[in-house]
């Protein structure tokens, strides 16, 4: 029993690093511009399918007929060769069996421009205006984003494969002194988690330990003084909206391995996400990663058969119940702060 | 002034004379006693309506489908090679459309959503005119469809659909099905299973929560429990899950030594994918190498799933490298049109698209109960998949199922399935009556408005 239940509690660490780290830019934005941002998960979508682009473009072929041989439908044969691999030989393959993780040096530039487009050219002008239409703008953005990426990779799922060197599991039951093979999970599962935990250690240290980082948290605690001291908090917290969609979209690429994505995984992710970002409570960054963990390790124990054997179907709304006793035992969230979307 | 005399004798000669001159025109034209019906066609062309998921889990199904289609009304209008057209036994099809009308079609997108395919099935009868709905990838669409087809008076001829429930307990007068279903599935594979893994065996079935996942879960386990394996557990997961890493870990420690994958489409490949990643064809249990059965696959999931699928057991309904005439005419047109060889789903819809309009010649009419009539009890051959018989007592095709398995050394990238065993009709038929349901009536047919 200790090997599943230890199992489920890897798993709820694996699903909780994803939803951690959409909720942190979730909340960030949240924090840092007051706005409810429904495009998030479009933000980790997009992530995705930077990894999915960049092995498209590795992934190239030169396409030869060759007359001599016939498919079985009667037509020449096609013989195709990468590209890549033709023009850098050894390296080349290796960059195209790294792609996932090598894309995050695309995503990071291209999420910063998407960030910040998206902030400048349509949030900004939303500031003042209600929650609720901030709600109906980001998410008519979010439809229009995934509809967008339809359109130029196709409504279906595109696998994006995990080097060769993490595939398979790793024995964890050995490095713990058991028997080999009773607890073993899959590699990239750890190689995500980790990820996440550097992410979101990183996202903190800036935070914390930067001037830019002080000035935002100065910010988001009191903006009129801030700008009353002469510096542009405008700016900064454009900034800020840039490095939150970093976050999601490094998160979505690094996702990849783990679910083919296609257009609607922001819708996936985004709803989970922003429950989380309400049970950690909106605005605080320790609430939206300690949620995310929570949750995620609730919804895989909720999975167990045990579990379902008594309450048939909880797996399904364990998040949604959690949301909606939080909600009403303490409407701030976990760590939310006093007055903050209580009413 | 002559009187005029009659007897009872006269006016019913006189009676039955007028009756007899009134109506020569409708014995001279079959079918003809019933214009009245749901979309007749009255012009040139007739409409079909292709009801497909060309978004959602079963999209690379529906696209494939859609491409069948498009291959099949050609060849009704006498363009192209001609493909099953030519090798079809019997046949009444001229290749001049159907009934001498040009075939042309509307097509609705699905979504892999029940509710969504009734919509679309419903919008492509009462506004596009469609005499006939096809196509769908999905058993849970196939039953609403089919039932709304049912009330609404037009045929539907089902694509690809493996639950027993289609032509079992759901089935209907107006509905059709080439697609072989889970139980014969169940009575194909066990054997092999057997010859592969032994009598000795415990299983774990994840299975996708909907009446096709429920009806292969029960055929696969009643198969394997009679060869003597024992069911360890069977856990339901809900349709497009994505993520199955709750659900896979149990299994890790549960002393089951086969998982049994009754996930179809992309839940396949993304269930089958992560089984992978979680180590399981690596490991042994109870003494025994691990293994992973898939009952249901196809050549697109195949490809999806990549390395993953290299060994695995599972049944198809066709498989494009057969080498009898009519796989072979079918995978020749196909290729050609599209540079790639067709799908089981693209068999099954083209073979139906067919198999419609040549009842239809053979009725003499599109009137739904005359070409019902027809399609029930056919037999013909030439398809690809041998002497077929479309069972008037379900609906349900009875014919040859083939036993896949995933190929270790392939040779092209569509080279991704091996045929292990081709199980005949002979085996693979089964007393209909075990399913239960009724077929309804064919009249009086309902009109559409």
């Amino acid at each position: 029993m200790f090997e599943v239940i230890f199992l489920q509690f890897l798993n709820g660490l694996d699903k909780g690093s994803a939803y951690a780290l959409i909720a942190l830019g979730l909340t960030l934005v949240f924090g840092t511009l007051g706005v409810v941002n429904f495009a998030h998960g479009a933000l980790f979508m997009l992530g995705a399918f930077c990894a999915v682009a960049f092995r498209y473009f590795l992934t190239l072929e030169t396409v030869t007929v060759d007359p001599t041989k016939l498919s079985p439908w009667g037509q020449p044969v096609e013989v195709r060769e990468p590209l890549v691999q033709a023009w850098f030989g050894d390296f080349g393959a290796w960059l195209v069996n790294y792609s996932v993780p090598v894309s995050l040096l695309v995503c990071i530039p291209v999420m910063l421009f998407v960030g910040i487009a998206m902030e400048r050219g349509i949030i900004k002008h939303f500031y003042k205006r209600p929650h609720a239409e901030q709600i109906l703008v980001t998410f008519g953005l979010a439809i229009v984003l995934g509809e967008l990426v339809k359109a130029f990779f196709g409504p279906n799922p595109h696998p994006q494969p995990m080097p060769d060197t993490l595939r398979g599991a790793a024995d964890i039951g050995s490095w713990l002194g058991m028997r080999a093979g009773v607890i073993t999970y899959p590699w990239w599962r750890l190689v995500y988690f980790l990820f996440a935990t550097a992410v979101i250690g990183a996202v903190f240290a800036f935070l914390q330990f930067t001037t830019f980082g002080m000035v935002v948290r100065a910010g988001m605690a009191d903006r009129e003084t801030v700008g009353i001291l002469g510096i542009n908090i405008d700016r900064r917290f454009t900034i800020m909206f840039g490095i939150a969609a970093i976050v999601a979209g490094m998160a979505g690429v690094m996702y990849t391995p783990l679910l083919p994505p296609n257009y609607t995984l922001g819708m996936d992710f985004l709803v989970i996400s922003f429950v989380v970002v309400v049970v950690g409570g909106m605005g605080s960054l320790p609430g939206a990663i300690a949620a995310g963990f929570l949750l995620g390790i609730l919804q895989s124990f909720a999975s167990m058969t045990q579990v379902k054997a008594i309450i048939p179907g909880i797996d399904q709304i364990i998040i949604y119940l959690v949301a909606v006793v939080i909600l009403l035992v303490r409407p701030r969230g976990l760590m939310g702060r006093r007055g903050v979307m209580e009413a | 002034m002559a009187k005029f005399i009659t007897s009872r004798r006269t006016v019913l000669k006189g009676t039955g004379a007028g009756i007899a001159a009134l109506s020569t025109p409708y014995f001279f034209s079959k079918g003809a006693w019933a214009q009245d019906f749901c979309n007749n066609p009255t012009g040139s062309t007739v409409t079909i309506g292709l009801n497909l998921p060309l978004t959602g889990t079963y999209a690379e199904e529906g696209a494939d489908e859609l491409k069948a289609y498009e291959l099949a009304v050609k060849h009704l209008n006498g363009e192209g090679d001609g493909g099953l057209l030519n090798v079809l036994k019997p046949s009444a099809l001229k290749g001049n459309g159907v009934l001498g009308k040009k075939v042309q079609f509307v097509t609705s997108d699905s979504q892999t959503l029940s509710d969504v395919a009734r919509a679309g099935a419903t919008r492509m009868i009462e506004r596009d005119g469609a005499i006939m709905i096809t196509g769908g990838s999905s058993s849970g669409e196939a039953i609403a469809v089919q039932s709304l087809c049912q009330e609404l008076g037009v045929i539907f001829m089902a694509g690809l659909t493996h639950s027993n429930d289609t032509t079992g307990k759901d089935k209907r007068r107006y509905g059709f099905r080439h697609f072989f279903n889970a139980y014969q599935s169940g009575i194909a594979i066990a054997p092999v299973l057997k010859e592969a893994y032994g009598s000795d065996r415990r299983a774990y079935h994840l299975t996708a929560d909907y009446t096709w996942g429920w009806t292969q879960e029960e055929s696969i386990k009643a198969a394997t429990e009679a060869l003597g394996w024992e069911t360890v557990a069977t856990v339901r997961t809900p349709l497009g899950a994505a993520d199955y890493s709750q659900y896979l870990t149990p299994v890790l420690n549960s002393g089951a030594d086969v998982l049994i994958l009754n996930h179809y489409g992309n839940d396949m490949v993304n269930s089958l994918t992560q089984a992978v990643q979680f180590g399981m064809r690596d490991r042994q249990a109870n003494g025994k190498q691990f293994e992973v059965v898939v009952p249901l696959f196809s050549e697109l999931m195949a490809k999806g799933a990549g390395e993953s699928i290299k060994g695995i057991f599972g049944t198809s309904n066709w498989h494009w490298n057969l080498q009898d005439e009519g796989s072979q005419a079918f995978t020749k047109s196909f290729g050609a049109a599209y540079g790639s060889p067709p799908s089981q789903a693209a068999h099954t819809a083209y073979v139906q698209a067919l198999l419609y309009a040549d009842a239809c010649e053979r009725a003499g009419t599109f009137y739904p109960p005359e070409v019902i009539k027809a399609l029930e009890g056919f037999e013909f051959d030439g398809m690809g998949n041998g002497k077929t018989l479309y069972r008037a007592e379900d609906h349900q095709c009875m014919k040859s199922v083939l036993v896949v398995r995933g190929n270790e050394n392939p040779t092209s990238q569509f080279d991704v399935l091996d045929v292990v065993q081709e199980v005949g009709r002979d085996v693979t038929t089964y007393d209909p009556s075990i399913f239960g349901g009724e077929l309804g009536d064919a009249e009086p047919v309902p009109t559409c408005s």
